[in-house]
């Protein structure tokens, strides 16, 4: 489905005697691999500029018969018609030289390979066992620093064992655009430095870890926790966020150690956020559900599986039932809990969008996201792109570095729509439009774009009323894409699988009688046992709940604080059954906890923001846990309405014959753009790293989490008598919270605040949305 | 019978030298009001015709480098001078700027207007603050005097002219460091292509020449390409200042026809240090191979420079007379090279951090033969391997110094340390010889 390849002009060359032909612009050293030639490399790397500075990958070069007086470096010299290259295997200059430089290279390296966390997985130490001397010939002193100095809380840089190739700082120019490490002092003293002040801000460092070719960078958390050889890896795919990163989970002995970038160049190419990298522990707490559990004269206690499956089943027997989902299931588990709640409760009622949601925005989902093939090459080949609602380095990285990628290349052209011109933004060269919450509406109407550009939309956006209808209009005016990205990695993914009021799976509409009959064909159901009118909402499900309409509630992975203002009623009076990973709001008042398998325990499937799918394996080999489908399939059983398959593979198989749907989608009626609120309003969203219930036990990480500010402009400042650093309280009818204030380029009369910092959960403690109108005041 | 022939250098003995009216006394700006009616084509191709070559060590003909500019692309070019002259022993733009700066100031007018420049930088060395000082001075009258600024002499020609004062690093000679440099950066080389000509300066198309190369072009602009081309030699035409320093008589800069001899500049220079005899001696500043007494001949011009198996480089003659050891001379230049490596790349900052302690050893008599392979093997490892050409510098008096004089390192093992007295080799022993 890419679009047409363009023609692009081939250059002959040879190599070692063999001929190769490639694209114009290849360089040799990577017109060599074709060949399965490898020359030795340091600094060289395929997505990064080249610099030429290691001088690893010299071999001699010959055009038309005229040499190079010297080696070249091949990593630096682009293929031309008629080149004669002579790599290491046949030219003895290239062999010396080669040899030479890697004793050079060793010359000041410490050669602590035993305690190196690189040991065993190091270029260096392989290239010097391939192309090296025998033996050093240097009998001198080396240099010294002090080892190991932390650049931030989470990357630490041994500069003794540095061999300052400038990948990392080429990476944090380049690709994160985050230049806070660059080289200092010179000659065999230069080194990686920081400013002196300044720590190593960036949301994608640990990528610098990943591609230093030696273990001068390292992360504070896997240093010294285990070698490369005694860990198992698996490909997996990352929970953390819609981006939908390959990734690799090395596990010793049944514990996740670390987990890497993957390599997939249609999705997050070899890179991917510290967040994705360094928050795993949560699978590893203390806290971890361990058993089942059941409420008895109001505590929980341990039980067994089967007494537990026949509570929970008997709690739900014969009960209007709604289901809550949670953002970060598995596509495979949310197509159980889909069909879980049709064939074996028999109801609609049933939500992912555990957070801040719309009518509107289900309409939407429905209408212009299900099923929809927008991909990241859309980005690659766009004219424009418009964030609205998004705030892609905090929201979903992989989308930030993609369009930065573009921004740098081809000077894509990017427009912010936002009340707050974030460093994100500004990174990204992007016009920024600033609007208060609310009036982004307004804002998409002014566009103009065409059938080439992106409208990449934000979650967040269903908060402002009429905005998702602006983007529906602005994509029919022009043609334009939408991209709609969700933070969480199930989120597209429940989508598509139906774990929504108003969709069955592949998106088909629940109010379409062929597409009822589709799904019950496939469940082997009577098709009028799917009820034929769209199901409620999360948060409708809690009310219906509270006034006593329904009467169960089965609820995976929820954190009622990510909405607004829950109404926990319902979870008081209602039959609520649990799957959870660890202790929480739910569990402390479900009836029926059962614990379930983390990611890393389980196999399955999340679906990245563009609908893409990415399978993975269980990463970690003996696990007591189970996956949600394996155990909705238990109680169905025990309901007498079975799912009809118990391993994620038959879910997977089952959804694969439902996933498309040619029928028609649901349509779309556009919602007025709301009023603005008086006064000063609210402006909040998420970090990357914050108080997020998966990034628990992680303090180094949490070292590198931006400080929780409240965000005014100055005009703001000025009407409410504060400075930079003055402590401001936020309050509503439900609450209030205080931060010291940050002045920023933020639009009149809007405070912006952290979403869910430790001091500033905003939906948690304000009970307001984004838009919502907000008292705020100098002091406490 | 005199081979000087002083152009550049033919006032400096006057006290004003170095002032405007000293300058145009003797038909100084002549030469700019000649070009600015010229067609800047003309001008290019007139310096093409004189065969004038980069004074900055590679000998690049002068006019090519203008005439890779692309002209009519609506960018912005940019002249950038390289006063930046901090190799050993070279030391012929510092005396020049010092002695006569408008020569400086006009070629780079003429430069400007040539390549379509209206904006000029000199990179100028840190440490010379006097020369700072005068040259401040000079572009400050030619502005006063309407020969800088807007529409010089009523040509339509604008040029602004600034002055960058470097903050002492070697590598910042490298023409790219430079740019970097000057753009604020740190000084490294940058990788090329992208040449200066096409990305230079703020990524626009730059002309970097040395400060003798550009002083050069006011007399040839004033007498023409057939008198340049009517001194020298076949290939390098034309006159250029010969900067002796060390054991002569009479050190300072002799201006003459590129293909004289050492013999013939010791002659004009009253010889090797009396009483002593010419050892060896560096035909252009520390990073060319080095030359000994069978060189004397040798026609000092690129070409003859590079068939005897170094260098004309910035034609800095560095004489060593007999009491002066090579392996010391040659362990204090790896020092400065050690220390002015800017780190980029591993053959040069590793290997000077080795050679320098090897050196050191030697010095001091540790080490044995084998030592000398090595140290040969490691030079060989350095030469033409580095990213740019400080690091082949490095390794060429090492190399160079071992062929001519290997009998004298090994001395340094026997002897179980050098054997030289190095006071005898001091300026102050040679005052209290011919006392
Ligand atoms: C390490 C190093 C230092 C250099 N230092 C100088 C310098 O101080 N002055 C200079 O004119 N050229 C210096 N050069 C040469 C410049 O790179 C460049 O070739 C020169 O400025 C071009 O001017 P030209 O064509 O007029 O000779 C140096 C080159 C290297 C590799
Ligand atoms: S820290 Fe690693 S990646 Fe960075 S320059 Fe040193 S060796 Fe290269
Ligand atoms: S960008 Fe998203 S998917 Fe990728 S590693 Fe980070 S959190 Fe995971
Ligand atoms: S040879 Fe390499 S390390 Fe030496 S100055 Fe040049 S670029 Fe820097
Ligand atoms: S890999 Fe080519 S110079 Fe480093």
């Amino acid at each position: 489905m890419t679009a047409v390849q363009p023609q692009t002009d081939l250059i002959t060359l040879t190599i070692d005697g063999f001929e190769v032909t490639v694209p114009k612009g290849t360089l040799v050293i990577r017109a060599a691999e074709q060949l399965g030639i490898q020359i030795p490399r340091f600094c060289d790397h395929p997505l990064l500029s080249p610099v030429g500075a290691c001088r690893q990958c010299l071999v001699d070069i010959e055009i038309n018969g005229r040499a190079f007086p010297k080696p070249q470096a091949s990593c630096t010299i682009p293929v031309e018609n008629g080149m004669v290259v002579k790599t290491q295997l046949t030219s003895e200059v290239a062999h010396k030289a080669q040899e030479g430089v890697m004793e050079f290279l060793l010359v000041n390296h410490p050669l602590d390979c035993p305690v190196c966390d690189k040991g065993g997985e190091c270029p260096l130490q392989n290239q010097a066992m391939t192309s090296g001397r025998g033996e050093s010939r240097f009998e001198g002193k080396k240099r010294t620093f002090e080892k190991p100095i932390n650049i931030s809380s989470q990357v630490l840089l041994d500069r003794e064992r540095c061999i300052l190739c400038a990948r990392c700082t080429r990476f944090s120019k380049e690709i994160a655009g985050d230049p806070f490490i660059d080289m200092g002092e010179r000659g065999a003293l230069q080194q990686v430095a920081i400013y002196e002040k300044d720590p190593f801000d960036s949301y994608f460092s640990g990528n610098t870890v990943q591609i230093c070719p030696v273990g001068a960078l390292t992360g504070s958390a896997y240093r010294f926790r285990s070698r490369p050889f005694d860990l198992v890896s698996t490909p997996s795919v990352c929970e953390h966020c819609a981006s939908g990163c390959s990734l690799r989970t090395d596990v010793r002995r049944n514990k996740t150690l670390r987990r890497l970038a993957g390599n997939d160049p249609e999705v997050n190419e070899e890179w991917n956020c510290d967040k994705g990298r360094w928050a795993f522990q949560y699978t590893m707490v203390k806290d971890r559900i361990a058993t089942p559990l059941i409420r008895e004269n109001g505590v929980l206690r341990e039980a067994s599986w089967p007494e537990a499956i026949a509570v929970a089943a008997n709690g739900l027997q014969g009960k209007k039932a709604g289901v809550l989902v949670g953002g970060r299931a598995t596509v495979e588990d949310s197509y159980a809990y889909a069909k879980f709640a049709r064939a074996t409760l028999g109801t609609n009622d049933i939500d992912f969008r555990s957070r801040p949601h719309s009518d509107e925005e289900r309409d939407f989902l429905a209408a212009h996201v299900v099923g929809s093939k927008v991909r990241y090459s859309d980005i690659d080949t766009a004219d424009h792109v418009v964030l609205v609602g998004f705030e892609p380095e905090e929201e979903s990285p992989i989308v930030f570095l993609r369009i930065r990628k573009q921004v740098r290349k081809r000077a894509l052209s990017v427009t912010a729509i936002s009340p707050w011109q974030t460093r994100g933004f500004k990174k990204l060269q992007a016009k920024y439009i600033g609007v208060a919450p609310g009036a982004e509406g307004n804002a998409l109407a002014q566009l103009s774009l065409t059938n080439q550009s992106v409208i990449v939309v934000g979650e967040r956006l269903c908060e402002s009323a009429g905005g998702l209808s602006a983007v529906a209009e602005l994509a029919r005016k022009s043609g334009a894409k939408i991209a709609w990205v969700p933070r969480r990695a199930g989120e597209r993914g429940a989508l598509e699988a139906g774990a929504i009021g108003n969709l069955l799976p592949g998106g088909r509409p629940i109010s379409d009688a062929a597409a009822r009959v589709d799904v019950a064909a496939a469940w082997s159901i009577e098709s009028d046992s799917i009820p034929t009118s769209a199901g409620s909402d999360s948060k409708a499900i809690f009310a219906a709940a509270a006034r006593g309409e329904i009467k169960a509630l089965v609820i995976g992975g929820v954190d009622p604080f990510d909405m607004h203002a829950p109404d926990f009623a319902g979870l008081e009076s209602a039959f609520v059954l649990s799957l959870e990973l660890r202790p929480s709001a739910i569990t402390e008042r479900a009836d029926v906890v059962l614990p379930v398998a983390a990611v890393t325990e389980k196999s399955g499937s999340f679906m990245s923001w563009e609908g893409r799918t990415r399978s993975f394996e269980q990463a970690v080999p003996e696990t007591p846990h189970q996956s949600d489908l394996y155990i909705l399939s238990l109680i169905a059983e025990a309901l007498g309405k079975p799912l009809g398959f118990s391993t994620v593979r038959g879910a997977a198989k089952e959804f694969g014959t439902l996933a498309n749907w040619d029928g028609a989608r649901a349509s779309f009626t556009s919602h007025p753009v709301a009023n603005a609120a008086q006064g000063v309003t609210l402006a909040s969203w998420r970090q990357l790293l914050d108080n997020g219930s998966l990034q628990v036990n992680e303090p180094n990480l949490a070292g590198t989490a931006r400080k929780a500010v409240a965000r005014i402009n100055a005009q703001l400042a000025a009407k409410l008598g504060v400075a930079n650093g003055d402590l401001v309280t936020i309050s509503t009818d439900h609450g209030a919270l205080s931060l010291n204030v940050e002045l920023s380029d933020l639009v009149d009369d809007v405070v912006w605040l952290p979403r869910n910092a430790v001091a500033s959960q905003s939906l948690r403690m304000l009970g307001v949305l984004n838009g919502a109108q907000v008292n705020i005041r100098k002091g406490l | 019978m005199s081979k000087l022939t002083p152009v550049l250098s033919a006032h400096w003995d006057e006290p004003d030298s170095f002032t405007l009216a000293g300058y145009q006394r003797h038909g100084g700006y002549n030469a700019m009001k000649k070009a600015l009616d010229m067609d800047a084509d003309a001008v290019i191709a007139l310096v093409k015709d004189s065969g004038l070559r980069g004074r900055g060590g590679a000998g690049f003909p002068t006019g090519n480098k203008w005439g890779f500019i692309p002209q009519g692309d609506n960018k912005d070019h940019y002249l950038v001078v390289n006063a930046d002259e901090s190799e050993p022993g070279t030391c012929k733009d510092t005396p020049l700027l010092m002695a006569n700066p408008h020569v400086l100031v006009e070629g780079v007018i003429i430069a400007s207007y040539a390549i379509r420049a209206k904006h000029a930088f000199i990179y100028i060395r840190g440490e010379v603050t006097h020369v700072t000082r005068r040259l401040l001075q000079a572009i400050e009258d030619a502005y006063k005097a309407g020969f800088l600024g807007k529409n010089i002499l009523g040509k339509g020609f604008d040029l602004e002219l600034t002055l960058h004062i470097g903050a002492g690093a070697y590598i910042c000679g490298e023409e790219t460091a430079l740019l970097d440099s000057l753009e604020g950066f740190r000084g490294q080389p940058r990788l090329r292509p992208p040449f200066p000509a096409i990305a230079g300066l703020y990524a626009r198309p730059t002309v970097v020449n040395n400060v003798e190369s550009i002083a050069s072009v006011p007399a040839i602009i004033e007498k023409g390409a057939e008198w340049f081309t009517s001194l020298g030699t076949e290939k390098s035409k034309g006159f250029t200042l010969y900067s002796l320093s060390g054991h002569v008589n009479n050190p300072g800069q002799f201006e003459a026809p590129l293909g004289i001899t050492l013999r013939e500049l010791l002659e004009l220079s009253g010889g090797v240090r009396s009483g002593h005899r010419l050892k060896f001696w560096t035909p252009g500043g520390s990073s060319t191979p080095i030359f000994t007494d069978a060189h004397l001949d040798t026609p000092l011009d690129y070409e003859s420079v590079s068939a005897a198996g170094s260098m004309l480089g910035t034609k800095a003659l560095q004489i060593f007379d007999e009491t002066t050891c090579v392996l010391r001379a040659v362990l204090r230049w790896t020092e400065f090279y050690k220390h002015e490596s800017c780190g980029k790349c591993t053959p040069c900052r590793e290997g000077t951090w080795w050679l320098v302690q090897i050196l050191r050893d030697l010095e001091n008599g540790k080490g044995t033969e084998a030592d000398l392979a090595k140290l040969l093997d490691i030079c060989d490892n350095l030469l033409g391997r580095s990213f740019c050409a400080l690091g082949d510098g490095a390794a060429s008096p090492i190399m160079s110094s071992i062929k001519y004089f290997r009998g004298e390192y090994i001395a340094h093992l026997t002897n179980g340390g050098c054997p030289f007295d190095p006071v005898a080799a001091t300026l102050f022993a040679s005052s209290k010889a011919g006392a």
